[in-house]
């Protein structure tokens, strides 16, 4: 009998990170709301903010570890997506701005004013709609994954040089988006926000809705992986990273499987970028730089790949640890520490954190009776060989 | 007016007999005479100073015409001394030059006013054109080309007929021809000449001056100037062409240099090694420092800055090299994924090590006198600093294709390379060839750093510019195929240059990249792929 | 080449003079070769003889220069990729056993089941009992129940080898390539082996074994076919082969 793919999903460790997500999801926002500002209790809303930017960075990990722990590949571009998915949530708070924008011009944004613009392109029709730009903050980088790994996995494109092409996709991007006729505000981006669906975008309410909002989506973004990971699909998907060619004689389009699970990786990056642009404010080219999309791939390694608790896990607390390092004195410092979190991690730690603990508890546990040993298989932690 | 144009054929005949003749000027009389007038004080005396002084042809004559034109030349009346007062404050003695300690107290400007302006500036032209310094002419020359003034045509007219030297010869003929095409009484043989003479310049200047003639010509004038326009036009868009080549070589070569390093420890060993950027920018510093201890200490060896720096930068980016490979990368073989990851952050590391040093600010490195300036071929200008990074591009692969091919260096790499077990048991200490090999590499992105340092801005950022376009070249070109990376380090480069134009900068770029992209679909492996099964691995 | 049409043939598998040259190495040099239905073949041959390069031209790995190769009468196989071609019935055990180390031994089979491999179909799938069924057969053929939730990685090298050939058999094809399947296992192993492929061929598989053990390749008690240089040497039983002198002289140097 195999389970329903909802409770396949589930082991132990999974429902734990769900359950103490819910639990953050909920608490953090009540304490912000409901307690008063001398309370001991207090969380203040900047805190709110930032957790909610480290729950998107989550999200971003947990598309990496989807297509790199699981298919093998290395994506450095990943962040192209994530800026794609808050560029068009970007579009529609900018068009939500409306007459209350510097120039008061009641459509064009103020960076479209200032450039002598006299009409909106055609690309920002539709973005005064909510449900439109949220269609699109799932299409555009859907779409974008789609056409690039078309191209890119049929004519078996791997390994390093995939991981270059997608960097130089990223760079191609960050030298579009940096240009002021390309529409979208060059160098400066997107910002000066007002309101999102009528709520005022800086009030406490809204902030705790939005962190609230993310914990929601990694949650959902988690179990969408899980799922994947622990069908048969997931099966097909280890296979073809540890032996690409030998899937393909045994006749699976591995094209197709690359394809999907890219795409949806993708998507799920531009539903990340997309809560990550209201919650920050401002949304400009620096997102697409190459540099971005690596510092999100050392998440997932820190935290262990192929292990999707890991990967969410990981992120969190490596930008818990910039924020602490760049907002303290040894600021300077932050670039060699991420510098040696790079070498120090594929060194000696390539499992990373939570697939390291995993190993430990596996050779301590007692021997395996027949019920315990399946449920470790179905739970689709399985760790990466080192070799790709 | 006809008076002021006598004079001026006046001056120029009479200078003109100076030059021909080529005589010392050593008669007192008349120069002094003249110099001497200024301080007569009226401008009619001025002026007739003027043309005996440029009629005497002695060498001071244009020093103290300037002095009078920027108000710096000075009148005693009571004793009829004449001063000049150079631009520093230096009083000397116009007729003498001898220095003199201070202006006597009733000294007064000589005055200029309209009038006499005009006839200083024609005399100063006159002077120029007729200036013992091959140089001068040909400056003022190209001066009466652009402005075209038609009352220097006589002074034009003069000077070509004495001139020998062949480039002033034919400096003076595109004046002339410049000043007849909008004389209007010029006759029409002349003026035809005048075109033919444009045609054969052949340049953006020709064009113009074509484009601006006046109208109302003959038929055969006009017809002239259609076809002369037109000719021009089309060896105006073949320089052009010619220009974007060059412009194209230069990049690919920029490319080149900064791939090149690559080609070795991505394309021969395998190795990606996203901190490559970095060992550029450690060359470039090393150029940096060597500079500042010349500067400080040795001046005088400025010009050698670069080749002092080449060999040190060698060592520096290669020392480095291989302590990454011992201390990271021979862990991490056949982890491909995991490299990438760990050379990147010894690329921050590096990055911040270097902030830290020599703060985060673009750094000044000089050009030597040998790599500055330009010179022309045709409608180009070819900058010296481009031309030597180009030569020295290919210097330095031709040396590495030669080390690879007859040392024995070169032939344990490739042995290492091709079959690692079977070297290993033919006795090839493989992994002091790893670390070598890395250090090459990582060598000749130092020596790159070096080139680079002349057109580029030094700033701990350096490297993160070339990564992304050393990686596509080699990937572009074929990985393990040094000729691949040279093939496709020019045709990336040329490339780019000629989609510039239509696409502007960065629309080229990621025209470019786009297209690596694509081709990269059709042929996984690059222009020049290796084939066979060894490749699967 | 004019003379070239499309015919069709009763082989399983008909390879007509294929080239294939690698940077001017001529790997596979006018090779020419067929294979009825039922039938098992052994391939000999020495070291770059072109033994694995011709089972990667079946596969579609490689494609050749020039020259036919047709499946079950009417297929051009070089117009196929692998995966339409594994589709097609044919299945391969690598020469280095290639199995999927980081998953359990009847994941590996079950990844290896002709059944639907769509990624809508591997997303959605649920076992079924046929399924289930057919494993546990593979299972009891290769000897490997015991070991069946153990990691394929954690194998013995021969355990590897039935391993994969249990997987061939999950993949149910018409015709199986099998590179080497004795390599690294002990007498009795190979004798079982043999005992394995003959069962196999006689449900009416067709059989293609490349294998450098002469005691094996007589076990199997097939015809023979000798290649050498990428060509066909000598074709016959094992008894005419090995007397050839040809034969003789590529193996023992000339």
């Amino acid at each position: 009998m195999t389970p329903h793919i909802l409770t396949r999903s589930l082991d132990r460790g999974a429902a734990l990170f769900l359950v103490v997500l819910a639990a953050l999801g909920v608490l953090l926002p009540l304490l912000n709301l409901l307690t008063p500002e001398s309370s001991a209790l207090h969380v203040p809303t900047y805190l709110i903010s930032l957790f909610g930017k480290y729950v998107c960075y989550a999200i971003l990990a947990l598309s990496i570890d989807l297509i790199w722990g699981y298919c093998g590949i290395l994506s450095l571009g990943h962040g192209a997506f994530f800026a794609l998915g808050g560029y068009a949530m970007g579009m529609y708070l900018m068009r939500q701005i409306g007459s209350r924008g510097v120039y008061g011009n009641p459509v064009l944004p103020d960076f479209m004013v200032f450039l002598n613009w006299k009409e909106l392109p055609w690309y920002w029709y539709g973005f005064d709609m909510f449900w439109f730009a949220a269609v699109m903050v799932l299409l555009v980088p859907g779409l974008l994954a789609f056409c690039f790994g078309w191209l890119a996995f049929r004519s078996r494109v791997t390994g390093v040089y995939l991981s270059i092409i997608t960097q130089a996709m990223t760079y191609a991007l960050l030298l579009a988006f940096f240009r002021n006729d390309f529409g979208f505000g060059g160098n400066n981006g997107l910002t000066d926000f007002k309101d999102i669906l009528g709520f005022n975008i800086q009030s406490d309410g809204t902030r705790a809705a939005l962190f609230l909002l993310s914990c929601l989506a990694l949650a959902i973004g988690f179990l969408i992986c899980r799922a994947v990971v622990t069908s048969k699909l997931g099966k097909v998907l280890i296979a073809i990273r540890d032996a690409e060619s030998r899937t393909r004689f045994l006749g699976y389009r591995v094209e197709s499987y690359k394809l999907f699970v890219f795409t949806l990786s993708a998507c799920m990056a531009g539903v990340a970028g997309a809560l990550y642009v209201p919650q920050v404010g401002i949304i400009n080219p620096s997102e697409f730089a190459p540099a971005n999309s690596i510092e999100a791939v050392i998440w997932v390694a820190v935290g262990g790949r192929g292990t999707l608790v890991g990967a969410a896990l990981g992120a969190i607390v490596v930008n818990y640890a910039k924020t602490v390092f760049t907002s303290g004195p040894l600021a300077p410092y932050w670039l060699f520490m991420l510098g040696a979190l790079f070498v120090a991690v594929t060194l000696l730690l390539p499992k990373g954190i939570v697939g390291t603990v995993n190993a430990w508890l596996d050779s301590h546990k007692p021997p395996p009776t027949d019920a315990a040993d399946s449920a470790a298989r179905e739970d689709g932690v399985i760790q990466p060989k080192p070799a790709e | 007016m006809s008076l002021i144009h006598l004079s001026r054929l006046l001056f120029a005949a009479m200078a003109i007999a100076w030059v021909a003749a080529a005589t010392p000027p050593a008669f007192a009389g008349p120069y002094e005479d003249a110099v001497a007038q200024f301080a007569e004080g009226s401008f009619a005396d001025s002026e007739e100073a003027v043309g005996k002084l440029v009629a005497s042809g002695n060498p001071r004559a244009a020093d103290i015409i300037t002095a009078l034109q920027d108000g710096r030349l000075y009148k005693d009346e009571d004793t009829k001394l004449v001063f000049i007062q150079a631009a520093d404050g230096k009083i000397s003695n116009a007729a003498t030059g001898e220095a003199v300690a201070a202006l006597p107290d009733n000294a007064s400007k000589v005055r200029l006013n309209n009038k006499l302006r005009r006839t200083v500036e024609a005399a100063m032209a006159g002077l120029t054109l007729l200036s013992p310094d091959l140089d001068k002419r040909v400056q003022a020359a190209q001066q009466v080309f652009k402005s075209h003034d038609e009352t220097m045509l006589p002074t034009v007219e003069a000077a070509l007929k004495a001139e020998k030297n062949a480039a002033a010869k034919q400096a003076f003929a595109e004046a002339r021809a410049a000043i007849l095409l909008f004389k209007s009484d010029a006759a029409d043989p002349a003026k035809l000449d005048a075109i033919a003479v444009m045609k054969a310049r052949g340049d953006q200047d020709a064009l113009a001056l074509l484009t601006a003639m006046p109208t109302e010509q003959s038929a055969a004038v006009t017809n002239a100037v259609a076809g002369a326009k037109a000719s021009i036009e089309r060896s105006l868009a073949i320089w052009s062409l010619v220009q974007n080549g060059w412009y194209g070589l230069s990049l690919g070569s920029v490319l080149l240099l900064a791939a090149i390093g690559l080609a070795i420890t991505f394309g021969v060993m395998g190795v990606i090694n996203m901190a490559h950027g970095e060992m550029v920018m450690l060359g470039a510093y090393t150029t940096f420092v060597v500079q500042e201890a010349i500067r400080t200490h040795y001046p005088a060896l400025f010009d050698y800055s670069l080749l002092i720096a080449v060999p040190l930068a060698f060592l520096v980016a290669g020392a480095i090299g291989v302590l990454i490979e011992r201390s990271v990368i021979r862990f991490l073989y056949g982890r491909p994924l995991e490299t990438l990851l760990a050379t990147w952050g010894i690329s921050l590391l590096l990055q911040q090590a270097v902030r830290t040093i020599f703060g985060a600010n673009n750094r000044e490195v000089g050009n030597p006198s040998w790599m500055s300036g330009a010179f022309d071929i045709g409608q180009i200008t070819i900058t010296y600093n481009r031309l030597w990074i180009l030569c020295f591009t290919l210097a330095v692969f031709a040396l590495l294709l030669a080390m690879l091919r007859y040392t024995s260096l070169g032939l344990e790499m490739r042995a290492v390379t091709q079959n690692r077990r079977m070297a290993a048991s033919m006795g090839i200490a493989t992994s002091r060839v790893d670390a070598l090999t890395f250090g090459l590499g990582s060598g000749i992105a130092g020596i790159a750093g070096v080139a680079l340092s002349q057109i580029d801005n030094v700033s701990p950022n350096l490297g993160q510019s070339y990564i992304i376009d050393s990686f596509m070249v080699v990937v572009f070109g074929g990985v393990g195929n040094l000729w691949g990376t040279l093939v496709g380090a020019f045709s990336l480069g040329i490339a780019n240059k000629f989609l510039e134009p239509f696409a502007g900068a960065v629309l080229g770029k990621i025209a470019i990249l786009v297209l690596i992209i694509l081709f990269i679909q059709k042929r996984p492996r690059g222009l020049f792929a290796l084939k066979g099964r060894a490749v699967e691995a | 080449m004019s003379m070239l049409e499309t015919r069709s043939t009763s082989a399983m598998l008909y390879l007509d003079g294929v080239h294939v040259s690698f940077d001017g190495f001529h790997a596979i040099n006018n090779l020419s070769l067929t294979l009825e239905p039922g039938e098992m073949r052994a391939i000999i041959g020495p070291n770059g003889a072109g033994k694995t390069t011709m089972m990667d031209i079946i596969t579609g790995k490689t494609k050749p220069d020039k020259g036919e190769v047709v499946f079950d009468g009417t297929v051009d196989l070089t117009k196929l990729d692998e995966t339409e071609i594994a589709k097609l019935g044919i299945g391969r055990k690598f020469q280095k056993p290639t199995v999927f180390e980081s998953q359990t031994i009847e994941d590996n089979l079950l990844l290896a089941l002709n059944v639907d491999h769509s990624v809508r179909g591997t997303l959605f799938w649920r076992r079924s009992n046929d399924e289930s069924e057919r494993i546990e057969r593979v299972l009891d053929i290769i000897r490997l129940r015991d070991a069946r939730d153990r990691l394929a990685g954690s194998l013995s090298h021969g355990q590897k080898q039935w391993l994969e050939i249990g997987m061939l058999l999950a993949q149910d094809p018409k015709v199986l390539l099998v590179d080497e399947p004795v390599a690294g296992m002990t007498d009795v192993e190979t004798q079982q082996t043999a005992e394995l492929l003959r069962e196999i061929n006689s449900h009416d598989k067709t059989v293609m074994v490349v294998e450098h053990d002469m005691t094996f390749v007589r076990e199997l008690g097939v015809k023979v076919t000798c290649l050498h240089e990428g060509t066909v040497l000598a074709e016959g039983t094992i008894d005419d082969v090995s007397a050839n002198e040809r034969v003789v002289e590529v193996y023992l140097g000339r």
